[in-house]
């Protein structure tokens, strides 16, 4: 099985965009648990529906800290509903592959996303599907599976 | 100019030009096979017996009790398959190792419970020494064979393998041991160990990857792993690797000579991990200190980041090491061994093993001295756990 990162894996892991902290923030979205060796935290600032700035912060590994990475810049200056369709599918296309037991760092920087965005709905007072979506990301987020899809 | 420190030779280790240059000739001119009759088989033969010979020596074994593998996951396969299938046919049937085996014997311990055998999987404690008790508790006459490694490649714990072979041999039992880490660390005398068995690898010793050894002390029947045409006594098929082995023999008798400079990386080594743990707030040494441990080993666990990253991290730097963080790996799951010494998951990913050797220097290790803390204050300035930790400290 091959461990090798993409060129743009190791560029975004080696000069990470957008990590930080945005004050006051919009929606705060955190995913994933230490024990299993990964955590990212993204918060949003958002102006008439247009995601203005995003900055995350990861605790993990090489490919977690590129998927957050990319995962910014992909949604930094769009609108919210381009942010909510946003799948790790594209993510992992954007950084040229990643090795398949990577692959759930990708899921994660997508439910970060999807959390902050929830987070943002409900400070807003708006009843939004991605809110139901977040918590049942959350649920299932203490024991999320390490899952290796087939290549 | 950038450095480079190669800190991973518990990974493995370059291959010397000495082992080269003994390698040589049977590469070129003496390539005859060992089993042949004629001049040039009878050329490989006496070379191969006379590598055999040296071998042994260095261990204080007799070279009819030295077999040649093809690595040292292959001798751990053996000896473990093999005691175990030749207990089965006396109605024993029962394994006992430890929890912080490499996998090359884990995993064949696990194969066998497949097949109807139990193993008994023995604790540690904080250091990652065996539990006696645990061993005394489990043995029974139906044990067919104990194995317990003399010393851990992750965190650098010596095994008190004398002790648990005089248990395993009151109860009737094979004592296995695998020396990959502790050959040319520490001195191995089978004798004095008193194991049936004992496996070494080439590669860990400056001789190549794909040579490895099985001793099996005399009077000692286990199972084949390989049949085939009657070579290593009919112990083991297939035409032996006569440079690999020529090349094994030159590179144990050069580590086995380099055992009195051990004390000097031992010390290198505790500058480095004391200096680490100063450095470094949240940092937390996994494992024992002093003789307890391996001369070249370092293993640190550095709170709120995670290992690969700081891996890759070390390698822009052109320092060389690993980790026991899961996504080092292929499994996803922190390294057993750091588990089974009790250390929390989380901090079971943010831990870093360096292995120094004879050839580290002190200009090396402040080389990483430099380089690691920087990278461990970029990556916690990263981390939402750091986050909370540098908030509640404000």
């Amino acid at each position: 099985m091959s461990m090798l990162y993409s060129e743009q894996v190791m560029d975004h892991f080696a000069h990470p965009r957008n990590v930080g902290v945005i004050e006051n923030a919009d929606g705060i979205g955190e995913i994933g648990n230490a024990k299993c060796g990964d955590i990212m935290k993204m918060y949003l600032k958002i102006e008439n529906n247009i995601i203005v700035d995003v900055k995350f912060k990861t605790f993990g590994c090489g490919a977690a800290v590129a998927t957050s990475s990319m995962a910014t810049e992909m949604i930094k200056g769009k609108s919210v509903d381009d942010a909510l369709a946003l799948t790790n599918k594209a993510v992992i296309e954007a950084l040229g592959g990643l090795p398949a037991v990577k692959v759930h760092c990708s899921v994660l920087a997508e439910e970060a996303v999807k959390c902050a965005l929830a987070d943002y709905y409900k400070k807003q007072g708006i009843d939004h599907p991605v809110i139901k979506e977040a918590e049942e990301i959350m649920g299932h987020d203490d024991d999320h599976e390490h899952e290796i899809p087939e290549e | 100019m950038k450095r480079y420190v190669y800190a991973d030779n518990a990974a493995t280790t370059p291959v010397s030009r000495e082992v080269v240059d003994a390698m040589m000739p049977y590469l070129t001119e003496k390539w005859g096979n060992p089993s042949s009759l004629h001049a040039k088989g009878r050329e490989a033969a006496i070379a191969l017996e006379d590598a055999r010979s040296r071998i042994a020596a260095c261990l204080g074994a007799d070279a009819k009790e030295m077999f040649f593998t093809s690595c040292g996951s292959e001798a751990d396969n053996w000896a473990i398959k093999g005691a175990a299938y030749a207990g089965k046919k006396k109605g024993k049937t029962h394994i006992i190792t430890s929890a912080i085996e490499h996998h090359a014997a884990l995993h064949a311990c696990a194969a066998l419970e497949k097949d109807g055998f139990t193993v008994t999987y023995l604790g540690v404690d904080d250091k990652g020494i065996v539990s006696i008790d645990e061993l005394k508790a489990a043995i029974t006459d139906k044990t067919a064979l104990v194995s317990v490694m003399l010393a851990n490649n992750e965190i650098g714990t010596i095994e008190p393998i004398a002790e648990i072979a005089k248990i395993a041999h009151e109860h009737g039992a094979l004592m296995f041991t695998d020396a990959v880490q502790a050959i040319g660390n520490i001195p191995v005398n089978v004798k004095e160990l008193g194991v049936d068995m004992l496996a070494l690898s080439g590669h860990k010793i400056h001789a190549p990857k794909g040579i490895g050894a099985l001793y099996i002390k005399k009077g000692v029947r286990i199972d084949n792993l390989i049949d085939g045409g009657g070579q290593e006594r009919s112990k083991r098929g297939g035409t032996e690797n006569m440079p690999y082995i020529v090349g094994l023999a030159t590179a144990m008798e050069s580590a086995i000579a380099r055992l009195p400079e051990m004390a000097k990386v031992a010390e290198l080594r505790d500058y480095l991990m004391d200096s680490l743990l100063a450095k470094v707030p949240y940092s937390t040494l996994n494992g024992p200190r002093g003789d307890a441990r391996l001369p070249g080993n370092v293993n640190i666990g550095f709170e709120f980041i995670e290992g690969e990253s700081m891996l890759l991290l070390l390698d822009y730097e052109g320092i060389a090491c690993s980790t026991g963080s899961a996504c080092s790996s292929a499994s996803l799951d922190p390294s057993h061994v750091l588990l089974a010494i009790g250390v929390p998951h989380e901090r079971a990913h943010g831990s870093l093993r360096l292995s120094i050797s004879n050839e580290t220097t002190k200009d090396d290790a402040d080389y990483i001295l430099e380089k690691l803390p920087p990278i461990i204050q970029r990556l916690r300035d990263m981390s939402p756990l750091y986050e909370e930790v540098s908030k509640e400290e404000k």
